[in-house]
């Protein structure tokens, strides 16, 4: 009972908020292109639905989003594998990935958009390079944490290399692992769209952008609810992987 | 086949040993300094014995058993089997060393996942485990939801279903509260003479190695060395009440003056 309730009243503070944003709207009187009503932007999401056009946004997004998020994250849990399993290749890079978090992605987006030209290649970068981080440092805890004593189990049964890494290190470290891409989803988001504020000729960011010069403020509102949607979607999507393999942690 | 270990014990002793470990040391860096955990251990293993180490903490006890199990590298000297390929080890340790996001079934088939064994007949002879160890209803089960004792008796279902060549025993039932520990032991005097296991056992208590070995060695404070070697010609099946016997009473006494 007592889960049923929170979310009843998660669901309700939600439903809450559209009158309360409406009742904003209303008493300041402020114009259409500065604060426009929960109506303006419901129509706005109906007509870019249905012209068409806020899917192919969102889908250039979507994809951008994915392809950055798999290639961060294979590249992260890989060399995170290698960083846990060898103190000297740890010693020797870790250098260059300390320094490389001071560095803030966003800063260099304009410079990637410049090398690699206004298509999506600079955006699933950015994508790859903001999730990297976090995956890899949960990588290198979650295969350094695997039981030592679990070790010696798989080497007296004379277990190979191979079986080491799928029956013992992989579901070890899948907890950690996940809470990694759970951090990476969220992150990936806000790497595409950067991204795409730099330069793009479509995409949700871009869209961010027309909607800002051509003062359609609902356009933006529509935009920034897509990305909210995509962002829990793939947080959800993370949630129902760990629900699915990590039953045995309740 | 005559199960051996209703013979007595001068048949045993004409079985060829399966392993022979001679003048074993085992020395770790500790810093600047050596520490010598093993020195010149010696002793030979027939098959079908079952042995036990005593000793004190630190006297190199797990190191033996690591040694034993291909775990750990010799400093010096060699622990070497007799048997045609290499051996296969079933090991029980301290801890039940369980993995924690497999059943109970699950874990104890692993063993025969890792020779390739198809998953059918894992399961089929991992039932049979189950049913061994007296865990019938609990396939299913979780580590997190079984007591140390139904844990530890995973962990042995575990070691014995490759059907290895020798078991090795880390203080398997420390952790267990003493009525489920000398519970454990009719259990595991029961399941190593139906299935004719060689047998080398860790443990801290003098009435468990005696309860349960044919032979039990002593092993000195660091560095751990062989002080006594104590055959124990008790007969089999042993009883709850053989402790209160008189040959049980000396070579308590006498294992408790080579502990210290
Ligand atoms: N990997 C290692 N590196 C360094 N020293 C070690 C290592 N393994 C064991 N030792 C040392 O070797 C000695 C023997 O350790 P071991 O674990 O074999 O003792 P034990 O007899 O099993 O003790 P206990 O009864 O407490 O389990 C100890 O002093 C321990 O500190
Ligand atoms: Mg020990």
């Amino acid at each position: 009972m007592k889960p049923f309730i929170s979310r009843l009243l998660g669901v309700g503070s939600i439903l809450l908020f559209i009158p309360l944003w409406e009742l904003i709207v209303r008493v300041s009187g402020l114009p259409k292109f500065i604060l426009p009503s929960p109506a303006d932007v419901a129509l706005r999401f109906v007509k870019a639905l249905a012209d068409g056009s806020l899917w192919i946004h969102t889908g250039q997004t979507l994809t951008e989003i994915l392809l950055g998020l798999f290639f961060g994250a294979s590249f992260a849990t890989i060399l995170g594998y290698f960083l846990a399993k060898s103190y000297l290749l740890e010693s020797i890079l870790a250098p260059y990935l300390v320094a490389s978090q001071a560095i803030p992605i966003v800063a260099v987006a304009p410079l990637l958009a410049l090398w690699l030209g206004p298509g999506s290649a600079s955006k699933v970068l950015i994508c790859s390079l903001i999730v990297f981080f976090p995956i890899l440092v949960n990588t290198i805890v979650g295969v350094r944490a695997v039981p030592a004593a679990l070790y010696d189990l798989l080497r007296a049964l004379h277990a190979t290399r191979w079986q080491i890494l799928f029956k013992l290190e992989i579901p070890a470290a899948l907890p950690v692992l996940l809470g990694g891409l759970r951090v990476g989803a969220t992150l990936s988001v806000i790497g595409a769209i950067v991204g795409e504020l730099v330069d793009a000729k479509q995409g949700l960011g871009f869209l961010l952008k027309l909607g800002d010069f051509q003062y359609d403020t609902s356009m933006v509102f529509v935009a920034v609810l897509m990305l909210a949607a995509l962002a829990l979607s793939l947080y959800g999507l993370v949630t129902l992987l760990e629900k699915k393999f990590l039953k045995w942690m309740k | 086949m005559i199960c051996a270990s209703f013979l007595p014990r001068s048949v045993n002793l004409m079985l060829p040993p399966i392993l022979t470990v001679q003048n074993l040391n085992v020395t770790f860096a500790a810093g600047a300094k050596q520490l010598c955990a093993l020195e010149n251990i010696s002793f030979a293993l027939r098959a079908r014995e079952f042995i036990c180490f005593l000793g004190p903490s630190g006297s190199g006890k797990t190191t033996l058993l690591r040694v034993l199990a291909g775990l750990q590298k010799p400093t010096a000297g060699a622990a070497q089997f007799q048997l045609a390929q290499t051996p296969k080890i079933g090991m029980v340790f301290q801890q039940a060393n369980l993995m924690p996001w497999r059943t109970v079934l699950e874990n104890i088939k692993l063993p025969l996942e890792l020779e390739g064994v198809s998953d059918a007949n894992a399961k089929l002879k991992a039932q049979e485990l189950i049913e061994l160890v007296g865990l019938r209803g609990f396939e299913n089960s979780l580590p997190r939801d079984l007591s140390g004792g139904m844990a530890q008796r995973v962990g042995l279902a575990r070691a014995l279903i490759h059907n290895p060549d020798l078991l090795l025993l880390d203080e398997p039932f420390a952790s267990l509260d003493a009525l489920t520990r000398e519970r454990m032991w009719g259990e595991l005097s029961m399941i190593w003479q139906a299935k004719q296991k060689t047998v080398v056992m860790v443990t801290h208590s003098i009435h468990e190695a005696l309860f349960l070995a044919d032979r039990v060695l002593v092993l000195t404070q660091r560095p751990g060395k062989i002080k006594l070697d104590l055959p124990v010609n008790l007969p089999r099946p042993r009883a709850d009440d053989v402790r209160y016997t008189h040959q049980f009473g000396e070579m308590a006494k006498k294992l408790r003056a080579a502990i210290e």
